[in-house]
Parts: structure tokens; sequence; C-alpha cells
């Protein structure tokens, strides 16, 4: 019933048994609905995230994947104190991130970057591309002097695939791909350890998308760089990921590393968007039965009582509308949240 | 899968030698550059091929819906059941969009109008095309929604599509396009929007009423995977030509074009190990307003010649049924033999 992947041989992943780089944990992000004209009341609350915890160590690939309303974005953005943070804590490098002024925030961005999935509408079109990608150079202090600053650009460029040249082009002078490139570039500039990709390849064309996929591997090797890889697309996560966490609803509802996820996937849900990926292999295709869900996703602001995912679930049983269930260890290094799920 | 008997009778669409281009100040820039291909009774072809590369202008071209200007359909034939449709007038046209050829588009916010009501952007077509009013259409519309999974379609007639999530509006889409019974449905692009559980619901339920009702599915899309799950034959496409043709267990077991090759090797695929580098194509997408001479992948491909700068190879068979446009073709499948197994 679950798709099988014959192949199994998965990245290795990076030693995981210092301090993590980052540590969420218990994140909520609440959005409260307001009603009313002159005195507003809280009506509802959306919660975008709602509980949410991992770990990133460094040199690793968390890929966080979901279908839209899942609360990834919102949960990236909590983590690099973009938005309202709520609760929780997000720990990283050892320090307590929430409730961190913004002026002591900032000395922290400079470890992570973000790259994010337009890469039309994320480059300033008035300025060159070479300041764009210098910019954090000059906001974090990090040029000596104009020739150091004007030689880190050109090697930052190169670094990215783009020749030194180009510094002086506009964002419109630059294809996609490259665009995208540039966005690494900026990304990269200020020498962070965490990088977050928001979607980053996946407005690209799939040639395209394939250079960026290697170009971010070739980076990680070489920084040694921890990524926080958000997408839908999960043949992409799987290539690149070395853990895995699967988001419904705001909450994480299995997590694993790559391998397990998608040998052995344990919640209906990741067995069902498993199975929801066609391959490009027409013979292997059309031999696989395929878990097609029922209906739409709930609507964050009306939830499901119990699990989140009992309405579109195909093994939910009457008790999965009466009890949340909490991620339970049902492998070694998997994670599931699911009454009726079950490991070894 | 397509039949001996349909292979025999003639194709229900016949597409020659179509040309389209865009007029603009830098000058005119070609979308669609001589293509030719058929779709028979009953089977579902694949348009596959990355942006700006003619897949959606040669659909539109075939509806005669290209936007003039600044689109020009020059030449070529668009023959629908033996009728060049390059040639009837507007109001002919007319009735062949919607009862001979349903189209669904990918924004299905922006296809459906979002100030009538679902019941009324159904019955629309009944009327024009089927003389169909009042409670006879009313019912007919409700079972139009009832046929593609949409539950309480009588009330659900009176709603407006913001009322709808973005999976139902599609589901609309469908039994708007499906409402007369047309011989083909051009789906472009229809399920990119939509999120990868509600895609595989939309995906299954347009092959099961096309298979049900016999009707002839085009599927333009940019994802490989779909065309292999659905399609019996595709086209590859590249700068406005198709570059190669085929089955779909031909075009994905035995490709000969180096583009259909360096598509296929660029995804990431959960049916290989994931620790496979990914062997992406080099370089960029040509800018259509400036194609290079020769052939216009040759700046990319890996086994270009110095013939290739200079001449443009043409489709030519290479198995029964495969087609491909390549001098160097067989060098091309012999080395993807060697390197897949």
């Amino acid at each position: 019933m679950t798709s099988t992947i014959s192949a199994s041989q998965e990245l290795d992943a990076p030693n995981r048994s210092g301090e993590p780089l980052l540590s969420v944990r218990d994140l909520q992000v609440h959005f409260p609905l307001k009603r009313g004209f002159i005195v507003q009341r809280e009506v509802a609350r959306v919660k975008a995230v709602d509980g949410v915890s991992f770990d990133i160590y460094p040199g690793e690939t968390l890929g966080l994947v979901g279908e839209s309303g899942s609360g990834k974005t919102t949960a990236a953005k909590a983590v690099i104190q973009l938005n309202n943070p709520g609760n929780g804590s997000v720990k990283f490098e050892g320090q307590e991130l929430v409730g961190l002024s913004s002026s002591a925030m900032r000395p922290v961005r400079r470890k992570m970057g973000m790259v994010f999935q337009d890469p039309y509408g994320s480059l300033n079109p008035r300025m060159r591309a070479g300041d764009i990608v210098g910019e954090p150079l000059k906001v974090h202090g990090l040029a000596d002097s104009r020739d150091d600053y004007r030689e880190q650009v050109s090697s930052l460029l190169t670094t990215v695939g783009l020749s030194p040249a180009m510094a002086e082009r506009y964002p419109n002078e630059f294809s996609g791909g490259q665009r995208q490139r540039l966005g690494v570039a900026r990304a990269i500039a200020a020498r962070p350890s965490l990088l977050i990709l928001d979607e980053s390849v996946s407005a690209l064309d799939v040639s395209i998308q394939a250079q960026i996929l290697n170009l971010l591997q070739d980076l990680q090797d070489q920084y040694n760089l921890a990524y926080l890889f958000i997408a839908h697309d999960l043949s992409v996560v799987r290539h690149i990921s070395h853990r895995v966490a699967v988001m419904y609803l705001g909450k994480i509802v299995e997590t694993a590393d790559a391998k397990d996820l998608y040998e052995r996937p344990l919640h209906p849900y990741t067995q069902a968007l498993l199975s929801a990926i066609p391959t490009p292999n027409p013979v292997h295709e059309r031999s696989r039965e395929r878990i097609i869900l029922r209906g739409d996703l709930p609507s964050p602001l009306d939830p499901p009582p119990g699990c989140g995912f009992s309405t579109r679930c195909p093994i939910a049983t009457d008790i999965c509308s009466q009890s949340v269930p909490e991620l339970r260890t049902l492998a070694p290094n998997q994670q599931a949240a699911c009454l009726l799920a079950q490991g070894d | 899968m397509t039949t001996d008997s349909r292979a025999t009778s003639s194709p229900l669409l016949q597409v020659r030698d179509l040309r389209t281009s865009f007029n603009t100040p830098e000058g005119k820039i070609p979308a669609v550059s001589g293509v030719s291909f058929d779709v028979n009774h009953g089977e579902t072809l694949g348009l596959v091929g990355e942006s700006g590369c003619g897949k959606s202008v040669s659909a539109l071209s075939i509806m005669r819906l290209v936007p003039n200007p600044p689109g020009v359909i020059e030449s070529g034939e668009v023959l629908f059941e033996g009728i060049d449709l390059l040639k009837i007038s507007d109001k002919e046209m007319q009735s062949v969009r919607g009862a001979g050829i349903g189209m669904i588009f990918q924004e299905p916010m922006s296809s459906l109008n979002p100030v009538l009501t679902i019941g009324r952007q159904i019955t629309e077509p009944l009327g024009v095309h089927l003389g169909l009013s009042g409670a006879a259409a009313e019912s007919r519309a409700a079972e139009l929604l009832e046929m593609v999974g949409i539950a309480d379609s009588r009330r659900r007639l009176g709603d407006h599509p913001h009322q709808l999530s973005g999976g139902q509006r599609q589901r609309v889409m469908i039994a708007i396009a499906l409402s007369c019974e047309p011989k083909l449905l051009i789906a472009d692009e229809a399920t990119t929007a939509l999120d990868v559980t509600i895609q595989a619901q939309i995906l299954e339920l347009m092959k099961n009423l096309t298979t049900q009702l016999g009707t002839a599915l085009m599927i333009i899309t940019h994802n490989l995977g779909i065309i292999a799950r659905y399609a019996d034959r595709l086209n590859v496409m590249y700068a406005g030509k198709i570059r190669e043709s085929g089955t779909a267990e031909q075009v994905y077991m035995s490709p000969s074009h180096p583009y259909t090759v360096g598509l296929l090797n660029s995804v990431p695929r959960l049916d290989r190990p994931a620790s496979e580098r990914l062997d992406p194509i080099e370089g960029e997408i040509p800018d259509p307003a400036n194609l290079p001479a020769g052939c216009a992948f040759a700046p990319r491909c890996r086994w270009a010649t110095a013939k290739c700068e200079v001449s443009e190879p043409v489709l030519e068979q290479v198995e029964d049924r495969q087609l491909v446009a390549c001098f160097e073709s067989k060098t091309v499948s012999e080395s993807v033999e060697i390197a897949w197994q």
C-alpha cells in the first residue's frame, strides 16, 4: 500500500553527537483574528505553528515539508525572529533568541542567511548585482577597505558560478537561475553557519533547479553550512536532506532520517504524500497503487478535533477525533504523531 | 493505451507545421516554429518542456486563443476531425470551443468569473452548445458537479468561486470543460498550482472521466512524472520545436535526444538513489529573440558537433513511433543505455 523505494543509498548524515547548531522547542506562532469596529476583540486564533520542535546540527540539512498552510514558512520566519515569535524556545549556537531585542538580534542574523522563493521579487531592481551581494558585508562591517569589498564580492560571484564582471549589471539583466545564484551569494556573504532556504528552487525550471541544488550541496561541503530546507516537492527534499520533518496544520506529524522516512513512512499522511508523487518512470508509475486522500486541507481557523489529519485519513477510527496524538518514537530516530501508526 | 484500430483510423487532431510568433518592439519573436503532431481518438498525449518552449502557445493556437495583437498564427494547419480550424469563421470556431475541444487552465481563480455563481457558469455552455435551459440545464449542471466529485451539488450551484477551495475550483473547471462532451480536452498546467495530494485527486479524476467518456486528453506540463503516469505518447519541446516524440516507454526508457536525456537527469527521482549527484543541463534556456543558428540546443549539448552549429536537424524516425530531431541520436541513445545500466 505504501510506496516502496527500491534504491536505498541516501546521504550520510553528518556527525550528530555534538551540540545542535539550532534547537527549536515547542515553538508556537498564533495569529489572533479580531472583529469589532471600535473595541476589537479576539474572535478566533489561527495556530499557524502549534508546538514545533526540531534540531539542526552543523553541516546538516533538515527538510521541512508540507502543503500550503501547513505552517512551514511561518516556522522558519519565527526561527529568524522575522515575525511575532510567540512562545517557545529557539536556541542558536546555545543562545536563546526568543525575546531578544532587534539590536541584539542583528549580530545573530549575520550567522543566518535566507534565500527566498521568488528570484524576481527578492532582489532590489535598482541595485547593481555587486551591491546586492555585498550589502551584508557593509551592514555587518566585514570589509576592511574598498578593494577588500570588491575582492570579496568577486569571489562570492565566482563561488556561485557567476562571472565577477556581472557585478555591474542590474537584476533585470539576469535570468531566473542567475538571480537565484545572486540570492545564494547574498545569503552566504556574511559567512553564516545556517541557511534558511524557503522554496528556493521551486520556481525554477528543472534544468536550472538541478544546477542550484548541486551548487547548494557544494557550498555545504565547502563551508559546513547547515540548511533548513523548506519545500513542497518531496523528491527534491529527499535529494538534499539528511533529516526530514513533515508538517500538517501547524504540527510536525513525522520526523526521521531521510532514508527511513522515504523507505518506510509511518504516518498515514507521509504515506499519502509520498504515494502522490509521480516519478518519471512509466513502468513504475503504472504498476503502483496510489493513496488518494479525500477532501481538502481543513481550514487552520477551524481545525478538526483530535488529530488534525483525521478528516482525510484513510485509517482513522473514532478515537482519532477524540485525542490529539503526540509525537512518539516508533523506530530509532523516527517519530510519528499518530495513535494508530506502528513501528517495529 | 492506443489500440491498433485507433492507430489506423484517421487522427482526431492533426497539427501541421504550425508557426506562431509575437510582434514586440524588439522585433518578431517566434514562439512555435513548425510544430506537427497528431492526437488520436481517446488517447492521452503529453506535451512537455520548460518555460518558453512553446507548449502553451501551441495549445492556444489550436484553440485560436492567442492574443492578437501581439500574437500571430503565421502558417500551418490545425485539422480537427478533418476541418482546418485556422480557416473557419470566428462564429464557427466558437462552436468548436467547448463542444469540440474543452480546455482547462492553470489558474482556476482567474478562469472562473468571480461575480457569477458556479451554476450560471456551468449552464452557460449548456445553453449555447446544447440548447438546454431552465430546469433541464440546472439538473444537468448538478449532475456534472456530482461527476467531478463535488458533494451536495444542487446547493453548491448557488456558490460563487471564492467560496470554493483551489481543488474544488479546478473540479468546476473540469465540469465546465466536459459539460458538452468534447472529443478533446486540453489541460494546460491544470494541476501545477495545487498541493500534491490535491494534484493527485484532480489528475485521477481527469484521467478517469476522459477514459469513461472516450475523450482524448492533451496534458501540457513541465512535470515529467505526471506525463509518465498518464500519457500514452508524448512530445518533448524546446525553443519552439518538438525535439523528440514517442510512446512514454520509448521516451523515458530509451531517450534519444540530448535534451530529453538532460531533463530526465536533472530531476531528483524517488526511484533512484538519493546520493546520486544530479547531472543538470549546462547553461541557460536561450532567448527566443536570439536563437542560435543550427540546432537551438547545441550550445548546451554535450554531444554537439560542428555540424549542429550550422544546420538544423529535422524530426526523423528512429524506432517505430519514436521520432528524434538530432544528428547524433544514435550515439546519444547508446551512451544513455550504458550510463543507465
